[in-house]
């Protein structure tokens, strides 16, 4: 019943951060989820942080997820 | 990924041969329900596997006199309606905001916060926020709530159509009749209330239930601990949806609810009514309740369509017993939850028939 | 450029005098004109190597009308552009009506018109025909453009539903939901940023390289609105054949599918417009394949399914990356986000 994906906070101030998901990115709160940090990989359920990811976990079983490792890395040669 | 697929598999062959008879898991999530119609897991499953599309898709299950009230609203000139696109299509007694209003003062939002963004950028209107959804998205209501408070945004308001999952879990197996085994339980409601807030219905009616996430790798894992379960005589609560299910919740979100919200009789398209199974505005948030905010009393939902949508759900008869099937009840005019989403068990039924159905 | 005293455009501007004379000599035939369209005579004459031609017509209208890959104008071109080439012809003239509103800036106005010129020359067509309306304030969204286009019909080349059979392979030339999910991320209400690229291109270079140097294409169509779902759905229904497609094989970009898992749709309902559908003969797949990969529309193109016998109705089925099957339907329309 409700769409959720985990998405990394690139943004942080206050409650207001900015999320990606493989390039897109939107704005969200983290008012729910008082604990993230930035750079964590959060649960995003209508623009709020619901719940932290546990990375090792999720990609087992994530599909999308195994793929962000690569496009991370292709990020970092895009900027660097 | 394949190998633990195939693993669970064999554990629900299994346990399908050694209980020998039809065994009927609910999923209670619509986005399982998407997510296994997407995926074409029912394909993959034993002839005797049966899942039943629960009560879990908010909208399909949002009760045709709230949805009046929403087009009520969106006729006046002073009022903006702030929705989530899921509200769009889901019809009331005279159409849905799609065919009634198809534009100007409905703005379809993506979360709360822009809902209540659109207050303070009109504040020559009224906004009224159509609040649906279960216990995942009710945290994010309200927290804009106490937000509009705080910054005394008064233009601001919600039609809390907010539904609690584990009541109506409970309603389905306190049916005398019904032919659940267990339930594969919702990923991202549990993420809110935690796991542990399904052991009434694991212990009181010893059945079965299991979160899963959405990946078709763990809705499979999900129904393999169920019918190992199953086959082993256990109705136990677990989650496999280990990456962010835990066993408590995310207090915070639980504690915003009950601070917002307080759990109050409703009604569910299909259902009826149902105690305790929805949330209200506290007092203290009271004016920005749009009930209250334009004096509408809420009709008392009378089910008098006939609709047996509730029976479909229960796995108790198939949707051509029901006399409105394919009569008054198409997915073009839709009477019951299982019409109104394309992925209900009706709307499928009429678009491809038993034969089809079966193995969709 | 230098346009006069007016920034905007106004009703005048429409109404056949002076200032109509100005909007087309100054601000529209600069970036299009060829020798037919210079003499703005009421009609066209063309001579044609063929008497042999497809015809065809689109409308455009999108919001936003500039977008990341192109805008309005780029896709009035290649739209028009790609429906004559997927039917089997070589696209040699369009025409095009501007209808504007009263107050639509000029310099959008020529960055649209500069882009139309450009799409038109990449995609070796001439623009020979044109109109132009203004309307009121409110009757209309800033700019909607109607693109007809007249194709020579390759020699040799029929396509159809009725040459469609049970076993061809049905050939993508590249990724789907790019140009869709691009207009979503910018919609209003939704936006977000992004690195989503629509795929908006003109095919006809790809498509007549493919029909004049393979045999066995039997039929192609545009997987725009309603994405690959409903170009699917149409070729099942139109040829009376099940068509089966393999999910793994489709092609989609890890962005536009995060994209698309954020706000609930499926990716194969989304348009596309730089893609074609091809229905090929099993002998002649690999031909159009290597011919595909070549172009640079084509580098990803795949096998993504066969068509099938059907049982009783003709539907689509897809088998999914974890070997489910489930039928494809012909998507509703409009796409809404959602949350649940």
């Amino acid at each position: 019943m409700c769409l959720a994906i985990p998405a990394r906070i690139v943004e942080l101030k206050g409650d207001k951060a900015v999320v990606d998901a493989m390039g897109n990115r939107w704005r969200a709160r983290t008012t729910l989820l008082p604990e993230a940090k930035l750079g964590d990989l959060v649960l995003i359920h209508a623009g709020f942080a619901i719940s932290l990811v546990d990375e090792q976990e999720a990609k087992k079983t994530w599909d999308l997820l195994r793929e962000i490792d690569d496009f991370e890395e292709t990020q970092d040669k895009v900027s660097g | 990924m394949l190998e633990r697929i195939y693993r669970a598999q064999k554990v629900m062959d299994d346990a399908c041969k050694r209980l020998g008879r039809q065994i009927n898991i609910m999923e209670v999530c619509g986005t399982h329900t998407v997510s296994i119609f997407r995926t074409g897991i029912r394909s993959t499953l034993h002839d005797n596997l049966k899942l039943l599309s629960g009560p879990g898709c908010p909208v399909c299950v949002t009760d045709q006199s709230y949805i009046d009230i929403v087009l009520q609203l969106a006729e006046r000139r002073d009022v903006l309606i702030a929705t989530y696109g899921d509200m769009v299509r889901v019809p009331g007694k005279t159409g849905s905001l799609e065919t009634k209003q198809p534009h100007s003062n409905v703005k379809v939002v993506l979360s709360s916060e822009d809902a209540l963004q659109l207050a303070k950028d009109n504040r020559g209107k009224t906004v009224v926020f159509v609040a649906i959804g279960f216990e995942t998205t009710a945290p994010s209501t309200a927290v804009v709530v106490k937000q509009a408070a705080a910054e005394g945004v008064d233009n601001f308001c919600i039609l809390s159509g907010h539904k609690l999952v584990v009541p109506a879990m409970r309603a389905l197996v306190s049916e005398k009749n019904h032919n659940i085994d267990a339930f594969l339980c919702p990923g991202h409601v549990s993420v809110i209330i935690g796991y542990r807030a399904f052991a009434e219905i694991a212990e009181r009616f010893d059945r079965p239930c299991v979160v899963a996430g959405f990946e078709p790798m763990q809705i499979i894992e999900g129904l393999g601990e169920i019918c190992r379960q199953l086959a082993a005589g256990e109705a136990e609560i677990k989650s496999v949806y280990t990456a962010v299910v835990t066993e408590q919740g995310n207090p915070t979100a639980q504690k915003i609810i009950n601070e917002c919200f307080e759990p109050v009789d409703g009604y569910w398209r299909g259902l009826g009514k149902i105690q305790e199974s929805t949330l209200r505005l506290r007092d203290k948030y009271g004016r920005f309740d749009a009930l209250k905010r334009f004096e509408i009393t809420e009709a008392p939902a009378e089910d008098s369509t006939g609709c047996r949508c509730g029976e479909v759900l229960c796995g108790l008869i198939e949707p051509p017993e029901c006399a409105l099937f394919e009569k008054s009840c198409t997915p073009q005019s839709p009477v019951g939850p299982c019409m109104v989403s394309s992925e209900g068990t009706c709307a499928a039924w009429f678009k491809y028939g038993r034969t089809r159905n079966t193995k969709q | 450029m230098n346009r006069g005293k007016h920034d905007t455009i106004l009703l005048a501007h429409g109404g056949g005098g002076q200032l109509s004379d100005e909007l087309i000599r100054r601000h529209i035939l600069p970036g299009i004109n060829n020798d037919t369209l210079a003499e703005l005579a009421d009609s066209a004459k063309l001579d044609l190597a063929s008497k042999s031609v497809c015809f065809t017509t689109d409308s455009y209208v999108v919001k936003p009308l500039f977008f990341n890959g192109g805008d309005i104008g780029k896709l009035a071109v290649c739209g028009t552009v790609n429906d004559l080439a997927v039917a089997g012809s070589r696209p040699v003239a369009l025409s095009l009506s501007l209808l504007i509103e009263e107050g639509f800036e000029f310099e959008l106005f020529e960055k649209i018109l500069g882009s139309i010129g450009k799409a038109a020359k990449e995609n070796r067509v001439n623009i020979v025909a044109g109109d132009t309306k203004t309307v009121e304030a409110g009757a209309l969204d800033k700019i909607f453009i109607n693109t007809a286009g007249i194709g020579i019909r390759l020699a040799g080349v029929d396509l159809g539903f009725d040459k469609i059979e049970v076993g061809d392979r049905i050939i993508i030339n590249g990724s789907i939901g790019d140009h869709g999910m691009t207009i979503i991320s910018q919609r209003e209400g939704i936006k977000f940023e992004s690195q989503l690229r629509s795929d908006c291109a003109g095919l006809a270079e790809l498509t007549c390289q493919l029909l004049e140097n393979t045999r066995g294409i039997k039929f192609m169509r545009d997987p725009t609105r309603g994405g690959l779902a409903a170009t699917l759905n149409e070729i099942s229904r139109g040829s009376g054949h099940s068509i089966e497609i393999r999910e793994a094989d489709i092609p989609v970009k890890p962005c536009v599918q995060a994209a698309a898992d954020m706000l609930g749709f499926d990716v194969i309902t989304i348009a596309n417009e730089g893609k074609f559908v091809a229905i090929v003969s099993p002998e002649a797949a690999e031909g159009c394949l290597n011919i595909c990969r070549r172009h640079t529309l084509g580098r990803e193109a795949g096998i993504i399914g066969e068509v099938v016998q059907t049982r009783d109705v003709p539907i689509v089925e897809m088998t999914t990356k974890i070997g489910g099957r489930r039928i494809v339907q012909m998507p509703y329309g409009r796409e809404l986000p959602r949350i649940c």
